[in-house]
């Protein structure tokens, strides 16, 4: 810490450039404790080896043990693979949801001519609702709103019949609607049970 | 404090900070932390308009650009972002973690002194003392960057004699949600 004060004497100190890990977003040194350390190293690896070198030579390693026993770097070790697997584990069953999941696409006849369209579990890609509301609302010059439905899910309702619209910007995947794959969304129509009279 | 932190919920309002508050807080601040004007400039240049944003539990995290710089609770000391403390390391006085102690941080538990007191720990020396409730970085065994803040729960010299329980109550870490908020 003497180095630091002596230097903040009358001019501004220059900011430590710190090297963030692309995949953990942790500084690189701390890697080794997130949950994605085999990727960590492998894309510093590729981007770049002089850092890669710094972090990961067998001299690094070496003196990296430091004052732990090595019983308990093992168990560390073992610790940390297992969470690795984990999140591993985490990671997959995300994507297969992912995967699994569906948006639909709703037409539901106000009346006779009139239409709203509801769009239903665009949040299972990570897009914001209020955002590709306001897209869509912008895009058709109609009213859209983020709504709960009887389920107490949230959805998108658009005013108007749009539902093949939306069904084209969710395929070139404009905007806020990017990484939809198609074969994920249906389309539905749903039409009010006549009453008696009508 | 910011191991569960979703910005959609937590966040009650962003304001812009009127300039006597503003430059109460730089006063504040330059008091607080060991940065002299010049640098602390740099951090926060003169006439930019910082944004206060209110989150539950009385956080209030304030934030420039988009970015946030420091963050307080309550009335508590100011604290700065892990991202700040990493550019500037020698604003909080350093106290250190041995490696055991890294994983168990990571995971946001507070400190313990054997952790503080052991030989990859590192507390400063008698003479420069801190009293308990005093805002800390954490550094650890063999980094060089900080891998959180907290605040002192004991003064380090009872740390020392104690050797017991809590020594450092952690509040922001590396890889808890407010790290994880790159920008707001």
């Amino acid at each position: 810490m003497s180095e630091a004060e002596s230097s903040t004497a009358a001019q501004a100190v220059a900011p430590v450039q710190v090297h963030y890990c692309e995949v953990c977003t942790f500084p690189l040194e701390y890697c080794e404790f997130g949950s994605s350390f085999k990727k960590c190293k492998e894309s510093l690896q590729k981007e770049d080896p002089e850092l890669y070198d710094k972090y990961y030579s067998d001299e690094a390693l070496q003196a990296k043990l430091g004052t732990l026993s090595l019983e308990a770097q093992a168990k560390l070790e073992k610790e940390a693979a297992k969470k690795e697997a984990k999140a591993e584990a985490k990671a997959d069953a995300a994507l297969k949801k992912k995967l699994a999941s569906q948006v639909t696409i709703k037409r539901i006849e106000r009346n006779k001519r009139k239409h709203v369209t509801s769009v239903h579990g665009l949040e299972a890609f990570g897009v914001d609702l209020k955002k590709a509301a306001k897209q869509f609302a912008q895009k058709f010059a109609t009213g859209a709103s983020v709504t709960k439905n009887l389920q107490g899910q949230e959805e998108i309702i658009v005013q108007g019949d749009v539902s093949g619209e939306i069904v084209e910007l969710i395929e070139e995947g404009v905007g806020v609607l990017k990484g939809i794959p198609i074969d994920n969304v249906v389309e539905v129509e749903d039409k009010p049970k006549k009453k008696g009279g009508d | 404090m910011f191991k569960k932190f979703s910005p959609s919920t937590d966040i009650s309002g962003q304001t812009s900070v009127k300039s006597s508050v503003q430059r109460s807080l730089r006063t504040n601040i330059l008091s607080q932390w060991k940065v002299d004007p010049e640098t602390f400039d740099q951090i926060w240049p003169k006439k930019e308009p910082i944004t206060l944003v209110k989150c539950r539990e009385h956080i209030s995290i304030y934030q420039l650009h988009g970015e946030p710089l420091f963050f307080q609770h309550y009335d508590g000391p100011l604290f700065p972002t892990l991202r700040l403390v990493h550019k500037y390391p020698f604003i909080l006085p350093k106290v250190g973690v041995d490696r055991g102690a890294i994983r168990f941080l990571l995971a946001g538990a507070h400190m313990m002194c054997p952790g503080l007191t052991s030989k990859g720990g590192y507390l400063p020396p008698a003479d420069s003392g801190l009293p308990a409730g005093a805002a800390v970085a954490i550094f650890a065994e063999g980094k060089e960057h900080a891998v959180g803040l907290g605040v002192l729960k004991l003064s380090t010299e009872d740390i020392k004699k104690v050797n017991k329980d809590i020594g450092v109550e952690t509040v922001h870490y590396l890889g808890d949600d407010l790290w994880a908020i790159q920008k707001l």
